[in-house]
């Protein structure tokens, strides 16, 4: 009876703590939860008030007349990358920059779908999207071209008629791959013996960063793979896998990790097996992302390179929209953003702010 | 007396298995590279005498998947079913130490000793214990399916403690729990299990809990007309994996001194799953032996660095390791158990 009471109590704590847990989340979800759910319950009723002022603006001689933008975008939850992209976007479209703008988050396509015909309805002037998945999109599209919405892509590009979208702003995964691996070979090392930890197989970030690196493996002698493995985006994984290249005794001294999370996870195998990495060391480290403590390590030299995956597209967006806006034409469909690779040797704590995410 | 000498054979014969299996993995090595048992005496960059070779390797991995056995077997034995959401528990119990230890925008020093983060683990994880508890004795739902709950939001609860954020700690004391304690050249969570694994066979030598559980998981109602509370017992085996959770929660964090809320963890309760099922013990809950499953887990870190170490692909290893369960699981079916055991006899007997 005792016992049943102790479990019943505890039980009772427990759900109290879940419950508070989950409020907590609410309350506290400045990224996911609520907005996702402005997008879907809120905007319904919101829309309306603000039409009516939108057309009261219209009818009145309205210089400072708000644009109207969709945003449509992956969970912030995901990654760091994603957080700081959408950190980036709700800083660029504010009511100060002559913009209002609604958000609508998912990972799943249909529901980004759903969002889309929503924005559809409520009559926004541009839709901007980063697609969870690359097909499905052509209705819907055509829906929002026929309502003289204009559809701004970014981050990601999807399966559908480029007449269908205005723009798409996009990094250039092979293009990363190819400025890390020309910085690697100007590094001038008699024999490259690499480690190659890769991201999830069949990732735009893992083909792009990979293909660059196989074509130059292929083509020189002096450049040999120790280990080719995907570690899955995943730091404990790409810790295993080096510590097993350790313990085999293989010599190498290049690690080229896909990802920051990666690299981390590699060089603690390295600083078990005291293999000195960095700046005139034994090994090379080089990572993707530019996570603003992945940039630290580089200034404090203890790893070599970091490639940047631009997550600030807004700018460009806010670009593509003022031209359209005054009529002019675009240059180019698919806009390919200025990305950097960081050198160890050269990066400032300027650096380190700015491009840090 | 025949009833103890019955049980000894009895579970001999259960630790058997796990360990003719590792007897195999470790032979095999032998055969194709001896420098697989290579253990050389190094230092780390921090100058602390270390360890390192595939062996130790097993013995710093392995000791995960030992610690969380211990729980899933007290699980499984009682409930005649598995947590599937010890991972994103993990990441979880994790998200809380470096909350405590660093808390949201900290600069990565300590802000609170490790024992009061490990500490606060270990109440959250044994409370989402209990939740899992709840809904599977109280609510009698199925253990899988009660626990898919928590597999589904975990991660994202484990995100939301520290608000999204991903904590460094830069104390270097905060790394001995992953790596090595300065002196000491044998990894540390080797020793957290140990540790783990003393209390857990302490309590079950000098407690009721050990045959209570098997009772339980045996038949529940017959045990509760015997007086037990099949509920509470297996309550409580959630409970305990929580505790479990939080140990490896904290190897976790240490080893990379942060967290990255999707892939912590990632899968480990399917490690953890089969290593109970390695270790021969029922999956439909009664008998149990935790040695034979801790040895499984063992086993199962033994093959991933035998796969590491021949440069299989780290996508391809679930397959590997489900080649090997099948084989292993097929041949402890009760079924194929009575035929070899027939066919031994009769070989005798013609011998």
């Amino acid at each position: 009876m005792k016992k049943r009471t102790i479990a019943v109590m505890l039980t009772a704590a427990m759900a109290a703590v879940s419950l508070a847990g989950c409020g907590g989340s609410n309350t506290g979800a400045t990224q996911a939860a609520a907005p996702a759910a402005a997008g879907g319950a809120t905007e319904a009723e919101k829309a309306e008030a603000p039409e009516e002022k939108a057309k009261e603006q219209a009818e009145a001689p309205a210089d400072g007349e708000l644009i109207k933008v969709g945003i449509i975008n992956n969970d912030p939850n995901e990654s760091g990358y994603r957080t700081a992209n959408d950190a980036d976007l709700k800083a660029m479209f504010t009511k100060e920059n002559g913009y209002e703008a609604s958000f609508a988050y998912s990972l799943k396509n249909d529901e980004q779908i759903t969002a889309a015909q929503k924005f559809i309805q409520d009559e926004v002037d541009y839709l901007l999207l980063s697609a969870a998945d690359t097909s499905g999109w052509d209705s819907v599209l055509q829906d929002a071209n026929d309502a003289g919405i204009g559809v701004i892509l970014f981050d990601r590009t999807i399966d559908a008629s480029e007449d269908l979208y205005l723009a798409s702003i996009v990094s250039d995964m092979a293009k990363e791959g190819e400025t890390a691996v020309n910085w690697l070979a100007g590094q001038g090392l008699d024999q490259y013996n690499i480690i190659h930890i890769q991201g999830v197989m069949g990732s735009a970030a893992q083909q792009g960063r990979t293909g660059a690196l196989d074509e130059k493996v292929a083509a020189e002698t002096s450049w040999t793979l120790v280990t080719q493995q995907t570690a899955e985006w995943n730091s404990e994984k790409a810790q295993q896998i080096v510590q097993s290249v350790i313990d085999s005794g293989t010599e190498f001294n290049v690690i080229y990790a896909e990802n920051d999370d990666m690299a981390k996870g590699a060089v603690a195998a390295l600083d078990k097996a005291n293999i000195s990495h960095g700046v005139g060391k034994d090994v090379i480290v080089m990572g993707f992302d530019c996570n603003k403590w992945a940039l630290q390590e580089l200034l404090d030299q203890n790893w070599n390179y970091d490639g940047q995956c631009n997550p600030f597209q807004a700018a460009y967006i806010d670009e593509v929209i003022k031209k359209v806006e005054k009529g002019e034409a675009l240059a180019e469909k698919v806009i390919i953003m200025d990305e950097k690779g960081f050198d160890a040797t050269t990066i400032t704590e300027d650096d380190v702010n700015n491009y840090g995410i | 007396m025949t009833m103890a000498k019955k049980k000894t054979v009895f579970t001999s014969r259960q630790i058997f298995i796990p360990i003719a299996a590792l007897l195999l993995l470790a032979l095999f090595n032998l055969a194709v590279d001896p420098s697989f048992f290579k253990i050389t005496l190094g230092r780390n960059s921090a100058g602390d005498p270390v360890l390192t070779g595939y062996l130790m390797t097993i013995l710093d991995y392995g000791s995960e998947v030992a610690i969380l056995a211990i729980g899933m077997t007290l699980v499984t034995a009682a409930c005649g079913g598995q947590d599937i959401s010890v991972g994103a528990a993990v990441a979880i119990a994790g998200s809380v130490i470096l909350r405590v230890l660093v808390g949201i925008g900290g600069d990565g020093t300590l802000q609170a000793p490790i024992l009061v983060g490990f500490l606060a683990a270990c109440a959250v994880s044994m409370l989402f214990g209990a939740f899992n508890g709840v809904l599977v004795a109280v609510f009698r739902i199925q253990p899988m399916v009660a626990t898919l709950i928590l597999y589904t939001a975990g991660r994202s609860i484990a995100a939301w403690i520290n608000n999204n954020e991903l904590p460094i700690v830069t104390d270097k004391s905060f790394t001995y729990f992953g790596g090595f304690i300065p002196g000491i050249p044998i990894p540390t969570p080797f020793f957290l299990a140990v540790v783990c694994i003393a209390l857990a066979l302490l309590v079950l030598r000098y407690t009721t809990l050990g045959l209570y559980t098997q009772a339980v998981g045996i038949n529940a109602s017959s045990s509760r007309l015997n007086g037990l509370n099949p509920a509470f017992i297996k309550w409580l085996s959630f409970v305990i994996l929580g505790l479990c959770v939080a140990v490896v929660g904290l190897i976790k964090t240490s080893r990379l001194s942060t967290i990255n809320y999707s892939v912590i963890a990632k899968d480990i309760e399917m490690d953890a799953i089969l290593a109970v099922a390695l270790g021969g013990n029922v999956l439909s809950g009664g008998k149990f032996n935790i040695m034979a499953s801790i040895v499984g887990a063992y086993v199962i870190q033994f093959l991933t660095t035998t796969l590491y170490k021949f440069n299989v692909s780290s996508d391809a290893l679930p397959a590997y390791k489900a080649v090997v369960v099948i084989l292993l699981v097929v041949l402890s079916a009760p079924a194929v158990k009575d035929k070899l055991m027939g066919l031994a006899k009769k070989q005798k007997g013609v011998g």
